[in-house]
């Protein structure tokens, strides 16, 4: 007997992912600059609901919040890039930290709170951290602030290749974000954190600390979140408390696509990524129309699959692209099922 | 011999319901300890306050000569005190396998190959190794009972609590727990079992407690304890609702 992680599928995945990967970092090559700047939109977007589903769909940390790290992470950045003059590259790093650092005094607090007390506690955070953005002068208060030409040069010269940077860095952010969270969930933490997602009393009963497991995915998450948040912002050029801590952008948007994706599996987000942005490509123009369309979408699958798109295809196939799951293997052939 | 557990008048009552008052026992290592007494006495309570998922009212819990009472229940789990819920919990979206994995590697410490084979050993011996790829959401309750059994044999305990595990098994499953469990008792560990099915408990057990209304009631040999008569009232009471 033999215990295997990988499988057909898997195998398959990976090599298929490594092209696609690679075809995307030749991207600049060969896509126009609005669809380059649409896919670093997609990448940041999977970054986002991967971390988000990691809160709560394995943590059960459900936080209606997390425009509180996409607005610091933004602020960080336009703070240490205009303020400190750190060098744009090292300021998105710096920004990580700095979100993960102030995630572990909000963590404490709001860590007290239960179920929709804590959803609760976490739009309060974003709320006060968007005041605090508002009241904050150097940074252009209320109105916000822009990234000044001088310091957007030091990135390169050209446009196209200020451009394809940023493509390249949202590129990476996302398969460090996906890679994070595969690594986590597949070390020996992820099996504690997959646990808690099944059933916290089972989970304490059997050793898992509870509230050291969540306290390490929030600040994890924090942190990473605030880095997409200083990369969103080195995209937009442009930062003001409203955009910066917008729940409907850095919150409601990625609860949908987690949801009709398939929360607590690393494929959903990014399948319901991939659906969310045919929706807002084929339906924008309609304006409202769009979001009430999205809505109706949102409330389909939760009622006809509350395990969402890729756990419908799951349970019809069993295919898993991330191979997580353990296999036993070379059960006597009698008793396999 | 070694006492691994004691209970020192620990109490605990959800408003006007009191699940354990001030109850006291130990428990001796190596001894195999049941629990018997009728619905709603307090018994998963008892086990809920040993393990520290219920905080008591009054009174202190003693493990392995420490004073537990304040300990989290991840803590006690990792220092040695596993269970079986009677209302099983598993990890439904984890297979059978990973369920027990859990336990090897959350509560036992053991990493990698060794946690693997912990595993693959327990699951021969509780017969669930064919289901080892199963989600186990996908069980039937015997099988989820039977897991429960596994996991918390995976957490490589010195006290194993044991709630109502042999109900609704035919006589050779019966039979086949009893042995197991015997087998259990052989590597040194120490047990509470909680059983309705007293002709499985009495194969294993050297000494019961009667718990009624959270209250230690009797205590002693197991043949005089059913000969009781506080045992004998109760029981007219076990058999009309089982
Ligand atoms: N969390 C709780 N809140 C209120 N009452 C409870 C709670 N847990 C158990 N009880 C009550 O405590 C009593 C004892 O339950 P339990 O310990 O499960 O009994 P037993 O295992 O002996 O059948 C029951 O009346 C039950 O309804
Ligand atoms: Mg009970």
């Amino acid at each position: 007997m033999q215990v295997t992680r990988s499988s057909p599928a898997s195998r398959a995945a990976a090599v298929i992912g490594l092209l696609i990967v690679i075809g995307l970092v030749a991207a600049p090559w060969w896509a126009g600059r609005a669809d380059l700047r649409l896919m670093g939109e997609i990448f940041l977007y999977v970054s986002l609901a991967t971390l988000w589903n990691l809160l709560a769909g394995y943590a059960g940390l459900v936080s209606v919040g997390q425009q509180a790290y996409v607005g610091f992470g933004g602020y960080a950045f336009f703070a240490l890039t205009m303020l400190a003059g750190i060098p744009i590259l090292l300021a998105l790093p710096l920004a990580a930290v700095a979100g993960a650092l102030v995630a572990i005094p909000v963590a404490t607090l709001i860590f007290r709170l239960r179920g929709a007390y804590f959803a609760i506690g976490t739009w309060v955070v974003a709320e006060v951290f968007r005041l605090i953005a508002a009241q904050t002068p150097a940074l252009g208060g209320g109105s916000g602030a822009s990234l000044s030409a001088d310091i957007v040069k030091t990135l390169a010269d050209s446009r196209d290749l200020r451009e394809a940077i940023a493509f390249w860095l949202a590129l990476g952010v996302m398969i460090l974000t996906v890679g994070a969270a595969f690594l986590i969930l597949r070390s020996r933490r992820g099996l504690a954190l997959t646990a808690i997602r099944d059933n916290e009393l089972a989970a304490r009963s059997l050793g898992i600390d509870i509230w050291r497991t969540k306290f390490f995915v929030y600040v994890v998450t924090a942190g990473m979140t605030s880095l997409v948040g200083g990369l969103i912002f080195l995209q937009k050029l442009r930062i003001s408390p409203d955009a910066a801590f917008s729940a409907n952008d850095w919150t409601a948007f990625v609860i949908f696509i987690v949801v009709i994706g398939g929360i607590g599996t690393l494929e959903g987000p990014i399948l319901g990524t991939l659906i969310f942005f045919a929706l807002r490509e084929t339906m924008a123009e309609l304006g409202t129309i769009y979001l009430i369309a999205l809505g109706v979408v949102a409330i389909a699958v939760m009622l006809k699959a509350p395990t969402g798109l890729w756990g419908l295809i799951r349970a019809r196939t069993g295919a898993e692209l991330f191979p997580l799951s353990r296999r036993v293997t070379g059960l006597a052939p009698m008793s396999r099922k | 011999m070694a006492e691994v557990l004691r209970l020192e008048g620990v109490s605990k009552s959800y408003g006007a319901v009191i699940v354990a008052d001030a109850q006291s026992w130990s428990l001796e290592a190596g001894e195999a300890l049941g629990v018997i007494g009728p619905n709603g006495a307090g018994k998963t309570s008892m086990f809920n306050l040993v393990t520290g998922t219920v905080v008591p009212n009054a009174g202190r819990i003693w493990f392995d000569g420490q004073d537990v009472t304040g300990w989290p229940a991840a803590r006690r789990c990792r220092a040695g005190i596993a269970r079986s819920f009677q209302v099983p919990q598993p990890f439904g979206g984890m297979t059978v396998f990973e369920n027990a994995l859990v336990a090897a590697t959350q509560g036992a410490g053991e990493n990698g190959a060794q946690a693997e084979a912990t595993c693959l050993d327990v699951l021969e011996r509780t017969g669930l190794l064919p289901k080892a790829n199963v989600l186990a959401k996908g069980l039937t309750l015997l099988e989820r009972k039977r897991l429960e059994l596994a996991r918390a044999l995976c957490a490589r305990p010195k006290v194993l609590l044991l709630d109502e595990i042999a109900g609704g098994l035919t006589e050779a499953e019966c039979h086949a727990l009893v042995a197991s469990i015997q087998d259990v008792r052989k590597t040194g560990v120490s047990i509470v079992w909680i059983e309705h099915v007293v002709h499985a408990l009495l194969a294993v057990v050297d000494r019961l407690i009667v718990i009624d209304f959270g209250r230690k009631i009797a205590e002693g040999e197991p043949h005089a304890i059913m000969e009781s008569r506080e045992v004998k009232e109760i029981y007219l009471g076990i058999e009309a609702d089982a």
